[in-house]
């Protein structure tokens, strides 16, 4: 299946800035934040931030910037990755090879749910859903090998105030698992759903979204792995008419965790928010690759993804490309994405790619920073007494803040926090 | 000024012979002050001249190296200790440019602040109200103990929340740097009614730094030190301030330092100002 149109000569956009309508308040500090300390860089070193796309010489021949993304249910359509393919060349393959062997495995992840009156959860066949369609080999090799998928579904019109909850417990690292987590919220209806992973696991997954006609999801993933698992998984969402999706992706444990998100509209009027917040200490590779693919008009997205870095070899990598298709005109994106390098040794990787194929645009920007400690923050809170570390605590908690305190599930960001702050201890200690 | 038994029982902070670089630049070029427990010192000195550079280096701002001299807070080396450190043993900054910190509310803050002081946190329900009754005596809106320190206040919201700071902290020295620029008549009125507080207990040495004689006809100077060239020029008391209002720095002309150059100092001169680097 390839994606539709193929892109008309596209302009590879870098800019922090842009015109903007309705940005989230959180959004509206970060960009001032960003302003005040000169744009790109702030605090000191910029690490690893190269566009992903060689700027269009000018008045040069028009030519696609990347490769045309290629979309398919067959894993033998994408190949073998080798480490020199752009959407491989953070990956350390070598500690995924265990899942991109594809050895076939009926593990499953233990699974735990609280679903609120109304919400369902059954198991199907994945053949008989439509979902969005893979975008790389590993995530056509988990949707082959899983054969069926969990799905939450919402019906039509209901509206949930309580969270639904599905706990996914690893319970070793014999066998890969493959997984298909499938998110259906019905028109009209309402929900917030937590995917919570934790323990220890070799494991493979799609999580396919989708929010249907005026529904609005508010969706949580947590990556709360032990240290030795693995997971690479492609969330892809698909929004209807005037839909609107708030994705929020924690990721604190593992020693790989490479989330590879889509987001699609079929009707006008969708609204996307793409948030994250990792952690990675020594050793760690987080990965987060985001596609946002506006193909029909007067859509919003908003992308706020946000690492902090502890330790040797920590390593983030944040890939954030949106797509504005010529069809797509009233468009109003913004994405930015900060990095904290807590120690020198780590490293964040950071790549926004905006294409836009049409000047009929509401607004588009983007924005990535990378910086250490701001000394005069840290400054400020000890000229009041506040220990260092003390200190040191409270601007990354802050950092996170703004994302963390605002997933609507209130014990759920308080436990988050907790897990942040365990972290954070145990980086200063 | 502070009568015998403040000054037994109260601080005293020594600054002697301080210079201080900046990027491998000497901006404090030796300054001799000594400030008591329930003394208020004002300093005023032309822009440049090396004020906030003298607050900071007694807060302990890293940026700034001291490269001779010594400050003692009742005969303990202030320089040896961390910027955390002097505040617990008592010495206050009241920013001219206060700090934004996202993400960190203001309630989090002072009460992260006041345990940092004290020694132990304060009781959460006593320490509710002692917030609520401060901001109400500098007429802050309670509001803004939610709100995220200082980011997106107003300048005489960031200096009124230092006040609330001053305030609740109780400090045994307290710097305060141009608290009142930037205030209007009646913000100016409330922040120094909360340094008057303060000042009243007569535990606190406050040293003010000010362009204006504004704020000195609320708060009055036990003493006024002229600020030049990197260096205390002048001393006299409240009235000087008044002189300097009328006629300027003139007639100090030439006394501080020349950007590029050193010059051996000429008009009235403080002990230690002619240092070596
Ligand atoms: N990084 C630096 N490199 C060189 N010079 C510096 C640096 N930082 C500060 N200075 C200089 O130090 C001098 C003293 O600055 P300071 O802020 O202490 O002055 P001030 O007396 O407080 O002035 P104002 O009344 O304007 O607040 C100024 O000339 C300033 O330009
Ligand atoms: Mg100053």
């Amino acid at each position: 299946m390839a994606s539709g149109p193929a892109p008309e000569p596209a302009v590879g956009v870098e800019t922090d800035s842009g015109a903007q309508t309705a940005m989230g308040a959180a959004l509206a500090t970060e960009r001032a934040a960003l302003k005040e300390t000169g744009g790109i860089t702030d605090g000191a070193v910029a690490v690893g931030v190269t566009p992903s796309t060689p700027r269009r010489p000018a008045g040069g021949s028009p030519a696609d910037v990347r490769p045309e993304r290629v979309r398919s249910t067959d894993p033998d359509v994408f190949g073998a990755p080798t480490g020199r393919e752009e959407e491989w060349r953070f990956t350390p393959l070598d500690r995924l090879r265990v899942l991109l062997d594809g050895a076939p495995s009926d593990a499953h992840l233990s699974v735990d749910s609280e679903l609120p009156e109304g919400v369902e959860l059954v198991e199907v066949p994945s053949d008989s859903l439509d979902v969005p369609a893979p975008v790389d080999r590993l995530s056509a090799l988990a949707l082959q090998r899983a054969g069926s998928a969990l799905v939450v579904r919402v019906p039509k019109a209901l509206e949930v105030e309580a969270p639904v909850v599905l706990r996914l417990t690893g319970t070793g690292l014999d066998q890969v698992v493959w997984g298909h987590v499938v998110v259906d919220v019905a028109e009209q209806a309402r929900a917030t759903v937590v995917l919570e992973h934790s323990g220890s696991a070799h494991y493979a997954a799609n999580v396919s979204v989708l929010v249907g006609d005026g529904a609005a999801l508010q969706l949580v993933q947590v990556q709360g792995w032990a240290d030795d698992a693995v997971h690479g998984a492609h969330v892809a969402s698909r929004l209807g008419r005037d839909a609107r999706l708030v994705s929020t992706a924690v990721t604190l444990g593992g020693d790989l965790v490479r989330l590879n998100e889509t987001v699609e509209f079929t009707g006008t009027g969708g609204e996307v928010e793409l948030r994250g917040v990792s952690f990675a200490d020594g050793g760690q590779h987080l990965e987060a690759r985001l596609l946002v693919d506006h193909s029909v008009p007067d859509c919003r997205s908003n992308v706020l993804y946000k690492s902090a870095l502890h330790g040797d070899e920590a390593h983030t990598v944040w890939v954030g490309d949106v797509l504005i298709r010529a069809a797509a005109t009233g468009t109003d994106t913004y994405e930015l994405n900060r990095n904290l390098l807590l120690s020198p040794e780590a490293r964040a990787d950071s790549v926004p790619n905006l294409e836009i194929e049409t000047g009929e645009i509401a607004g588009a920007g983007h924005a990535s920073a990378t910086g250490r400690f701001d000394d005069e923050q840290l400054f400020y809170l000890q000229s009041r007494g506040i220990p260092a570390e003390v200190a040191r605590r409270m601007v990354v908690r802050g950092f996170f803040a703004d994302v963390v305190e605002d997933l609507g599930v209130r014990e759920l960001e308080e436990r988050l926090m907790a897990t942040i702050e365990a972290e954070l201890e145990g980086a200063f200690a | 000024m502070a009568d015998s038994t403040q000054r037994a029982a109260g601080a005293t902070l020594e600054i002697r012979g301080l210079t201080v670089a900046v990027d491998d630049k000497e901006i404090l070029t030796g300054v001799d002050l000594t400030i008591r427990a329930g003394e208020t010192h004002a300093i005023m000195g032309p822009n440049g001249s090396g004020k906030s550079t003298l607050a900071y280096a007694i807060a302990g701002h890293p940026k700034y190296t001291v490269t001779g001299g010594t400050v003692t807070l009742d005969g303990e080396d202030v320089l040896a200790m961390a910027v955390d450190e002097r505040a617990r043993a008592g010495v206050f900054l009241a920013m001219q440019y206060p700090v934004e910190v996202p993400g960190v509310s203001v309630s989090n803050f002072l009460r992260s602040a006041a345990t940092a002081i004290r020694g132990e946190a304060p009781k959460l329900r006593l320490w509710v109200k002692e917030q609520k009754e401060a901001m109400g005596r500098l007429k802050m809106d309670p509001a803004f103990a939610e709100r995220n320190v200082n980011e997106g206040f107003s300048g005489g919201e960031k200096k009124r929340h230092e006040i609330l700071q001053l305030e609740l902290l109780q400090p045994k020295i307290a710097v305060l740097d141009e608290t009142d620029s930037g205030l209007d008549v009646d913000a100016l009125r409330v922040v120094s009614e909360g340094v008057n507080r303060v000042r009243e207990s007569g535990r606190t040495g406050v040293l003010l730094i000010t362009h204006y004689t504004r704020i000195l006809n609320y708060i009055r100077p036990d003493f006024v030190h002229v600020f030049v060239g990197g260096r205390i020029v002048d001393e006299g008391g409240a009235e000087l301030a008044d002189e300097l209002e009328a006629n300027g720095y003139t007639k100090y002309d030439g006394a501080g330092v020349p950007a590029g150059g050193r010059e051996l100092p000429r008009g009235p001169v403080a002990p230690g100002a002619v240092t070596t680097a």
